[in-house]
């Protein structure tokens, strides 16, 4: 399913894995979270990782921000090895990590704030993505007087804000409500479009992964290992509107299957 | 009070209750431990001479506190506090930082304000004496050996409970190690840091009480010891209430600015 995507080149696939293990060291015994992995992702696509807990997707992707190393393999940025954290890769943790201590707008503005931007582009930016994730309102709160959901908004927002190559997303909407993380996704998909940002989605919510992306890798547990990469780019929805339910069925039973095996 | 759905209401585990209800329990409280006072002194259960009466001590307050050298004792006393306080704080705060950051800094740290934090600090007072005589150095240098190492553990401590996801958020916007530290670390953990600074002022007027009961010439520990001579019970009673008072005086003010201060900060009361 995924001949189409062949034609572009290595060097300007925004992310490129090539046979990732990672092995984790205890005093008793090594334990293979991720078990030579490849997969790639190319520059403005939406790809989803999904899989049970345990398969070592968060550790991936945790990888891929720098914040964990790779055992053996590779795995690249636009080409370059990854040796550590970079503002080129902003991150959306499932925990909530907006800084308590600063208003939403500085929140937003923490990674323009590192980059010693003057006052007024700081402005420009933190109104542009306060406006994108609907939050004009709630530009002075502190976190504590947000819910859930606008936390995840501003997460979104402070991450973009600081223009990364690459948007990681570690099952951002994973503590949200049903309605909250249906309005979340629709905003996503929105702000995907607009930005034209490179996204990779983890999450074990097969629907969510479906409605997301273009693509979807499919993993297995214990240890972490590549089950199946599908094309889900079909048309299936109409801005939020299921258009094809027989096909997204089959999809979604086709990825259950899998992950029952 | 008697329906048992009542009761059931206000017994509730860690629950909230009316705040009027939460007064209500602390006055009842005080008044409580002060009628049975009184009424031990008027039934002359015991001597008055061991302990005397509540109006004896409230006279003995008034009367002490319309002269002018039981407020020198007070100012001394705090100006110790103080000093002491501020020498631990000042030395221990970065000190607890670095050793709850870099695993290195914590091994030259912690280890050895572990080993010392158990040497009873009263115990260092006749070499403190020695060293630097009985003035107002030994008595802050006492505070200062009693508080810091508790300090520079419990700020340690403080600055690894800072939520690790808000170190990984800010190397994801580009953070480096220092500006993570400044920008991160420190103004997470301040809160915390904020009750860990008013329970070490807590344990610097215990310190304070004792450097001044065994050297000195002048302050509140100085004139219970004093009054101890005489047998003045009630001036004893006095400067055990009065030092109580200015350390909630002095904590209540540390609550009170800490919510100034932090009013992201959420919950803590």
């Amino acid at each position: 399913m995924a001949a189409e995507v062949e034609s572009i080149t290595e060097a300007q696939r925004a992310i490129d894995v090539v046979h990732l293990t990672k092995i984790y060291h205890t005093t008793k015994k090594e334990i293979k979270a991720i078990d030579d992995v490849s997969l790639h992702v190319d520059p403005h696509e939406f790809v989803s990782i999904v899989g049970p807990s345990g398969c070592g997707k968060s550790t991936l992707l945790k990888i891929l921000a720098g914040l964990d190393e790779l055992t053996e393999g590779e795995a690249k940025i636009f080409g370059e090895g990854i040796t550590g954290p970079g503002e080129d890769r902003g991150m959306v943790f499932q925990a909530y990590t907006l800084f308590p201590w600063l208003s939403v707008r500085k929140n937003i503005e923490f990674g323009p704030r590192l980059k010693k931007m003057p006052v007024k582009q700081k402005r420009e930016i933190s109104d542009y993505f306060l406006k994108m994730v609907n939050l004009e309102n709630f530009a002075n709160a502190y976190p504590k007087e947000l819910s859930g959901g606008m936390k995840q908004r501003v997460a979104i927002a402070r991450a973009l804000a600081n223009n990364p190559k690459v948007l990681l997303m570690d099952e951002p909407f994973g503590a949200l409500d049903a309605q909250t993380r249906s309005d979340m996704q629709q905003l996503l998909l929105q702000i995907w479009k607009r930005e034209k940002t490179t996204i990779v989605f983890i999450t074990h919510d097969i629907e969510e992964a479906i409605f997301l992306s273009q693509r979807i890798y499919i993993m297995h547990s214990h240890p972490g290992r590549l089950a199946d990469e599908l094309n889900a780019d079909l048309g299936l929805f109409d801005g939020s509107e299921l258009v094809k339910p027989a096909e997204f069925l089959k999809l979604k039973d086709y990825i259950v299957s899998l992950l029952k095996k | 009070m008697k329906s048992p759905g009542q009761l059931s209401k206000i017994f509730k585990i860690r629950e909230d209750i009316p705040s009027k209800w939460y007064w209500a329990g602390a006055i009842v409280t005080f008044v409580l431990i002060l009628l049975i006072w009184d009424l031990v002194c008027r039934l002359s259960l015991i001597q008055s001479i061991f302990l005397p009466s509540p109006e004896f001590v409230f006279t003995t307050f008034i009367q002490l506190i319309s002269t002018g050298s039981y407020w020198n004792d007070i100012g001394i006393s705090i100006y110790r506090v103080f000093m002491g306080f501020l020498l631990a704080a000042v030395i221990g705060v970065p000190l607890g930082i670095l050793a709850g950051t870099f695993k290195l800094s914590d091994s030259i740290i912690i280890p050895l304000s572990e080993f010392i934090r158990y040497m009873p600090a009263p115990a260092f007072i006749p070499l403190v004496m020695v060293w630097a005589g009985i003035g107002e150095t030994a008595k802050i240098l006492i505070i200062f050996i009693g508080s810091f190492f508790q300090l520079v553990i419990m700020v340690a401590d403080d600055t690894r409970a800072v939520n690790k996801d808000l170190i990984y958020a800010a190397y994801t916007l580009g953070a480096k190690r220092w500006n993570t530290l400044i920008k991160v670390i420190v103004p997470a953990l301040m809160p915390r840091l904020f009750i860990t600074l008013r329970l070490i002022m807590g344990w610097a007027w215990t310190y304070l009480v004792v450097a001044e009961l065994v050297a000195a010439d002048s302050g509140l520990g100085y004139s219970i010891m004093k009054a101890q001579r005489f047998m003045n019970t009630n001036i004893i009673f006095v400067g055990i209430l009065v030092i109580g008072l200015l350390g909630l005086i002095i904590d209540r003010l540390f609550v009170l600015l800490g919510r100034v201060l932090f009013p992201w900060s959420g919950g803590d009361r």
